[in-house]
């Protein structure tokens, strides 16, 4: 399964993979990312895929593991 | 048509796309720079900022294509293929076609390593992304000293108003309160301490 992982130390908290993922990813009071936990479901894999491409700082990335 | 015909079409055309390529890198460098404050605009959010960005920067790269196409390609314009990619060795107005190939050479290389961004990393594609305040200079100077226009009332209006918008948007950029984080210590990623208070009491 396949999971968003956020690279902190990149991230400066823009927002647009929130724009782009609102299923899985909300921003909390500081524009920071708030990211679900859970597994990418395959209906909002495109939309993660979009996010990973748009974010400026390439901090976004998608994870695949053998659960 | 005859051969007279095609070429004042040429000259037409070259010119045409060289005007619409520096509308369209006044309006990237402005979306750069707005993609850059974390800002939206009215009917844009964010991720449609930076799409318009880029969609437009391939957009000038196609009209700076069908410029140069033309230009090389016009008898009258005196350009051969290599003046417009390397820079101050053309025999006709070396120093402004010279500029042109300059501003060619920067929107490649500016291209290339965005299209790239995954697989050359944050740092390096960054780093190269600041050319892109030279390029636009240098694409307006090839402008004003090559362009048979520039001295038409309607052409030095044009590049006024780009002229203006540019520095208007990069006055905006040096400003302090450019950037979205105004819930932030300046120019750090931290929260500011008014609001850490704020969590701390609420624990
Ligand atoms: C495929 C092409 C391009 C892509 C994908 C792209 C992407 C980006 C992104 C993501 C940013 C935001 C950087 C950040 O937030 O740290 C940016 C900023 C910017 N871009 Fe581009 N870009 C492209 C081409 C260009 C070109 C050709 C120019 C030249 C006119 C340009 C000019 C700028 C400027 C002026 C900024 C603001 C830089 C700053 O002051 O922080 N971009 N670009
Ligand atoms: S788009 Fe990138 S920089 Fe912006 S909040 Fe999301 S992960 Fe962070």
């Amino acid at each position: 399964m396949t999971r968003l992982r956020i690279d902190w130390t990149a991230c400066d908290g823009r927002g647009l993979c929130a724009e782009l993922v609102p299923e899985l990813i909300e921003r909390d009071e500081w524009g920071f990312p708030l990211i679900s936990d859970a597994a990418v479901p395959p209906g909002v894999l495109v939309h993660a895929r979009r996010a990973v491409a748009a974010c400026p700082r390439l901090a976004l990335s998608l994870q695949a593991e053998n659960a | 048509m005859t051969s007279r015909s095609v070429d004042a079409a040429l000259w037409y055309l070259g010119r045409g796309s060289g005007v619409v390529s520096l509308a369209l890198l006044t309006l990237v460098v402005g979306l750069g720079i707005v993609t850059r404050s974390g800002r939206t605009l009215p009917g844009l959010p964010r991720f449609a900022v930076s799409a318009v960005h880029r969609s437009a920067s391939l957009l000038a790269v196609t009209f700076l294509v069908v410029h140069i196409v033309t230009l090389t390609l016009d008898p009258q314009s005196q350009l051969r293929w290599l003046d417009a990619v390397i820079p101050f060795g053309s025999h006709f107005k070396p120093l402004w076609i010279g500029l042109g190939a300059l501003s060619l050479d920067l929107m490649i290389a500016l291209t290339v390593t965005s299209l790239l961004r995954q697989r050359i990393g944050r740092r390096v594609w960054r780093t190269i992304h600041w050319a892109a305040y030279a390029l636009w200079p240098f694409a307006m100077l090839h402008s004003i000293g090559s362009g048979t226009d520039a001295r038409r009332m309607w052409m030095v209006w044009f590049m006024v108003a780009c002229a203006v918008a540019v520095i208007g948007i990069l006055g905006w950029r040096v400003s302090p309160d450019f950037l979205d984080d105004r819930d932030r210590v300046a120019g750090t990623k931290l929260p500011a301490p008014r609001a850490l208070e704020m969590t701390r009491g609420g624990r």
